[in-house]
């Protein structure tokens, strides 16, 4: 059945698909794609519905899941890396650092296993966690800005 | 007090039924058309089992209770996945994920081991959020 749904709904499932496959080879095409819309298109839509890139978006959802490995687990710095779907580890620390301050080996050592964690649904901490980071050098300067 | 009805905005009331008695599962609890009232239609829906508990799936609606702008807004918010969000617990989270995949929901998330127990994400077709939950820890409260 097709029902009136706002244009919005089509870019909600690419915000859907980079928070559901961020670990996977995922690029701003194939949220483009899940829009059904051309990638200029769909970045500039993107960017009016949400107020940020879509490149921005996927990249803080793998840097909030890193952080919450560096956290959680005893993981390596570059399994961690490629757990979130990066594959340069020197592009990722820079971008880590440049969004959390420090490096993520620093970020680590700041942050001691804490005994008691409170539970929240993993939605909640995935959404207040996300950092917020108004531009990256990986942005290309011909989309958004 | 209790919790009795709790409301979530829809695109379309046609399709929010379809989605949820079809695919979801629920059964309708009321479905009234208030000629009186504009049309105005209450229309609710609830797990088999839990008789104490609805969801009211509401049209958005125009004047006079809703401008046309006012109703642009939250037609564009709930579309955007921000007007509202259900949590529902289950006794098997893999079982009900699995059924409702093959009916064509739109999972956002496979089920997934948490500290609190097990659980799914899906949208309903107009962006709301639901979570699908088996519970091993209470998300209601820490008591």
């Amino acid at each position: 059945m097709m029902a009136f749904a706002p244009p919005a709904r089509h870019l909600l499932r690419a915000k859907d698909l980079a928070d559901a496959r961020y670990a996977e080879p995922l690029a701003v095409e194939d949220m483009a794609a899940a829009a059904g819309l051309s990638r200029a298109h769909f970045s500039r839509e993107f960017r009016r519905a949400f107020g940020e890139s879509p490149h921005g978006y996927l990249l803080t959802r793998r840097l909030e899941r890193a952080a919450a490995l560096l956290r959680n687990t005893d993981r390596g710095v570059a399994e961690i890396c490629l757990d979130v779907g990066l594959t340069s580890v020197g592009s990722f620390t820079t971008s880590f650092k440049r969004t959390f301050g420090k490096t993520p080996t620093e970020y680590r050592r700041s942050y001691p296993p804490a005994s008691v964690h409170a539970i929240v649904p993993g939605c909640v901490a995935r959404a207040y966690a996300r950092p917020q980071v108004r531009t990256f050098r990986e942005d290309s300067p011909a989309v958004g800005s | 007090m209790k919790i009795s009805v709790a409301q979530l905005w829809v695109q379309d009331q046609e399709e929010a039924l379809a989605f949820w008695t079809e695919k979801v599962g629920f059964e309708v609890r009321v479905d009234v058309t208030m000629p009186e009232m504009g049309d105005f239609r209450w229309l609710t829906v609830g797990p088999p089992g839990q008789e104490e508990m609805a969801i009211v799936l509401m049209a958005i609606p125009g004047d006079p209770v809703m401008d046309a702008q006012t109703r642009a807004q939250v037609a564009d918010l709930t579309a955007k996945g921000f007007a509202g969000t259900v949590f529902l617990t289950t006794d098997d989270c893999r079982a009900d994920y699995e059924r409702l995949l093959a009916r064509g929901v739109e999972f956002t998330e496979a089920p997934e081991e948490r500290p609190y127990g097990i659980d799914a994400g899906f949208r309903d077709p107009s962006g709301n959020a639901i979570r699908l939950t088996q519970v091993t820890w209470s998300l209601a409260s820490t008591k």
